[in-house]
């Protein structure tokens, strides 16, 4: 086992979600999107899968052993950050996995834009900033 | 049924969220530190994920419908404009600082600084709508 396997099996898992999500309900797997749905209109099948989240890291970290990662703590740089996460999704209409897994999935250039947006300026935020302690 | 099936491929997104060590910050910040010590392990589970979502597109293709609706629910909007470029740098710049997007920061939503990330991406959410309607 190297340090390849779980990235990749984890990916085909994501993969494995939106495929149910498309094929069973004709939804994107847009987390952003979803969660948006969630907080403005409570529909149910939002509303489920948003709780289906927690509950699926769950299992991984106290069933499958996977090693469970702590959060830095650092409350400014964690509200600032989530802010500008929640209002870039928003604005840009999509995050790693609406645009990044489904909608380069579906070969989408406006998603491959975005992700091609989003990486890079990730890379730059890493750059200057440095990383977490 | 429908809402059963939502839970179900909720649960799958988070097992591979924990499982790919998306929900790891350290992790993602040394993927995103390319010019640092890079780690490219984030790296296959964009792959892999990628693998089997241009598959679930392909087979959607054939299909007329989905399972339960009568017609799939697909994004029409084409447009790259300055919202699509300005929205999503300002995500990256937030996904570097921490190491957190949505799905995975939605995955630790029940410890205290889980909540208070997502707390602070709904407030950055709800501005940014009202923003757009201007600019």
């Amino acid at each position: 086992m190297n340090a390849f396997f779980l990235p990749l099996l984890g990916g085909m898992i994501i993969g494995v979600s939106t495929l149910i999500l498309l094929l069973v309900n004709g939804k994107v797997a847009g987390i952003s999107t979803i969660f948006w749905n969630f907080c403005t209109s409570k529909s149910m099948e939002s509303t489920l899968f948003i709780i289906g989240l927690p509950l699926g890291a769950l299992i991984a970290y106290s069933i499958l052993g996977v090693s469970q990662p702590t959060l830095p703590g650092n409350t400014s740089l964690i509200l600032l950050s989530g802010f500008l996460v929640g209002f870039g999704v928003n604005r840009g209409s999509g995050c790693t996995s609406g645009h990044g897994v489904c909608g380069i999935g579906r070969f989408s250039i406006r998603s491959i834009v975005a992700t091609l947006c989003f990486m890079a300026s990730g890379i730059v935020t890493v750059a200057l900033f440095g990383v977490n302690p | 049924m429908i809402s059963f099936v939502a839970l179900v491929s909720g649960i799958i997104f988070g097992l591979g969220l924990a499982v790919s060590g998306m929900t790891d910050t350290a992790k993602v910040q040394g993927f995103l530190d390319l010019f640092g010590n890079w780690v490219p392990d984030l790296m296959f589970v964009m792959g892999g994920a990628l693998i089997v979502s241009v598959i679930a597109y392909q087979i959607s293709k054939k299909q007329i419908k989905p399972i339960l609706r009568n017609a799939f629910d697909l994004p029409q909007n084409k447009a790259i404009d300055q919202k699509l470029i300005t929205g999503s740098v300002i995500f990256g710049m937030g996904w570097g600082l921490y190491g957190l997007c949505p799905g995975p920061a939605l995955t630790h939503v029940l410890s205290q600084d889980g909540l208070f990330f997502v707390v602070a991406m709904l407030v950055g959410m709800l501005v940014s709508f009202q923003i757009k309607k201007f600019i």
